[in-house]
């Protein structure tokens, strides 16, 4: 409990200096922002106004501690370059609002592909290099040279796909799925709001590009963390009562085996963040990734501000939630 | 495990060695010279196929892609030899007093790589490119910073880890100084760890600055760069998928190179 507390201080204070830290980072930034919003042409007397509208005639200090008082209560303030209409300016809330359901769900599919998909092939994996080291002690029947060919060859396959940068498979993807197979149609986004079965469907194809170097990460770090434990004291002593490889692998093995990889998977989600920036940008998914990089480019910092901050949030807080899951599944690490 | 364990790093480093020295040879000749022009077009060449003349085939403007791949190489290596350069030495120094001395020194900047370390290395990028604006200079500049706690935390670690061995202790009571122990006793004792890290530098530098220049916010035109060429090429999948394949696969192969250096540094030192 204790812990906990301690903790949680942590992360307000982490979110906090990060919050000075973005805000404080585009004040230092030359350039004008009314200038920009209206044009060279404008009257001194409107530029006058805006800049007043904006609160931008205030001390940076004062300017931090109205704009982080409005994050807290929800008003996130509005965007530079994004307009309601004419007279009335775009609110960041409302411009994340509207793209942040594409990027959680991309990320909880891709999420979902690789617990899937690598936890199984992590372990059977496991059971194919070890396989492989045992036969291959007595004499080396087939068996173990098949479990050997086969362990090599996921090694080299995710090596490779490791090395493939997220953007690049989504065009493999694109290439592939889309214009080879036709299973999709590349840049035929169709939003969650017309058709939800159909937005699903678009969005397993970024999610594959994005999952599947993680799917080879983690398996590899399976099969690497239960190798590990398979020469440990504990298995030969389960071997030598008699207990059956399959009840070795999977009721002593996996279980020791998975306290690592589930610190794992939460930096996974962290690099599914990072990497859906640049996916939704290959797939032309209007998500937040997207909105980021082109807020990034015309300059439009509440809007670049306020993403930041939400994404420091949800990656310090997966972190916080592993951190807990961790010492629940391993008691031994709170009497440290 | 025995009729492998003698021979098997052997592979990883000899194939890491020539994967990344082909892409280094072409980079560095892309410098001074390319089979043809890497600007000029010829509208009777365009979207040719990959073939003896133009061996990864012709863009959209029929200009030569291998050409251009060569370039981009360059860039992207001369790039990240700077950044893996600015960031190492950055982080031996930093690393390298703070395992030593500790303190309150030591507490501050291991909070502060704590804290960067987790975080996901692109949004950092992309935040420090929005304040300094694109640009090569920018790209060398915003990701030497970014990856400067992966080598602190490296280096840091082993500076601890040496600084009680018995040749420091005895090394100190003969009056040696501090900063003779830290850089001619204790730094050469952890270049082979170092190695390691400086090749999974380049790997993440690599992949770092391609991004970027895919996104647009990387180094700018007549740069010329693999991740811009990529994404020029997206809109030409249909017709032309060698105009995306060629730099795409350029990038997997220099990754894949520094990826399999490292590991065979890794298992040199293991073994």
């Amino acid at each position: 409990m204790k812990y906990l507390v301690k903790k949680l201080i942590t992360l307000i204070m982490t979110l906090f200096l990060v919050s000075v830290a973005a805000f404080l980072a585009f004040q230092i930034i030359p350039g004008d922002v009314v200038t920009s919003i209206l044009g060279t042409e404008a009257t001194p007397e409107r530029e006058e106004q805006l800049r007043e509208e904006l609160g931008l005639n205030d001390p940076p200090v004062i300017r931090y501690f109205h704009w982080i008082k409005g994050v807290l209560q929800g008003d996130f303030g509005v965007s530079y370059r994004y307009s309601k209409n004419m007279n009335e300016m775009m609110p960041v809330a409302e411009l994340i609002g509207d793209k942040l359901p594409v990027t959680l769900w991309l990320a909880s599919i891709s999420l979902v592909f690789i617990v899937v998909i690598s936890l199984p092939l992590g372990v059977l994996w496991a059971g194919l290099a070890s396989g492989g080291e045992n036969n291959g002690k007595y004499g080396g029947n087939v068996g173990g040279a098949v479990c050997h060919g086969l362990d090599a060859a996921l090694g080299v396959m995710t090596q490779t796909t490791m090395a493939i940068p997220s953007f690049f498979l989504g065009i493999l993807v694109t290439y592939v799925f889309g214009i080879l197979l036709g299973a999709f149609a590349p840049g035929g986004y169709v939003s969650y709001r017309d058709n939800f079965a159909g937005f699903l469907g678009y969005l397993v194809f970024p999610a594959m590009s994005i999952s599947l170097p993680k799917i080879a990460m983690t398996a590899r770090f399976l099969r690497n963390s239960m190798l590990t434990e398979l020469s440990s004291d504990y298995v030969r002593t389960a071997y030598s009562k008699g207990a059956s490889k399959r009840r070795v692998m999977y009721g002593h093995v996996l279980r020791n085996a998975m306290m690592p990889v589930a610190t794992f998977l939460g930096m996974i989600v962290a690099e599914i963040v990072a990497g859906s920036i640049v996916v939704e940008q290959v797939f032309g998914l209007p998500g937040i990734g997207r909105l980021l990089v082109s807020s990034i480019s015309t300059r439009d910092f509440p809007v670049v501000e306020i993403l930041i901050l939400y994404i420091t949030f949800v990656v310090i807080f997966v972190y916080f939630l592993v951190d807990i899951l961790y010492r629940v599944i391993d008691p031994r690490i709170s009497e440290a | 495990m025995e009729r492998t364990a003698g021979g098997k790093w052997n592979k990883y480093l000899a194939a890491g060695i020539f994967m990344t020295g082909l892409a280094v040879l072409l980079g560095i000749v892309g410098f001074f010279w390319t089979p043809y022009s890497t600007t000029a077009m010829s509208a009777a060449e365009k979207f040719a196929p990959p073939s003896l003349r133009h061996l990864f085939g012709t863009d959209n403007f029929g200009r030569d892609i291998f050409s251009r791949v060569m370039q981009g190489l360059g860039t992207t290596i001369s790039i990240s030899s700077l950044v893996v350069l600015l960031s190492g030495t950055a982080g031996v120094f930093l690393g390298a007093f703070t395992g030593y001395f500790g303190g309150v020194a030591d507490e501050l900047v291991m909070r502060i790589t704590d804290a960067l370390n987790g975080f996901p290395s692109i949004l950092l990028t992309l935040v420090i490119i929005s304040v300094l604006g694109s640009g090569r200079q920018n790209v060398i500049i915003s990701l030497g910073l970014v990856f400067v706690p992966s080598y602190v935390r490296i280096v840091r670690s082993e500076f601890i880890r040496l600084r009680d061995a018995d040749y420091i202790k005895r090394a100190r009571l003969m009056g040696v100084g501090s900063f003779r122990v830290l850089f001619v006793h204790i730094l050469p004792n952890i270049f082979s760890v170092f190695w390691v890290s400086v090749m999974i530098g380049f790997n993440n530098a690599i992949l770092a600055e391609s991004g970027m220049s895919y996104l647009g916010i990387g180094v700018q035109p007549p740069d010329a760069s693999l991740g811009m060429m990529l994404s020029d090429a997206q809109g030409y999948l249909q017709s032309a998928p060698w105009y995306a394949l060629a730099p795409g696969l350029t990038i997997v192969w220099v990754v894949l190179g520094f990826s399999l250096f490292s590991e065979g540094l890794r298992r040199q030192i293991a073994a």
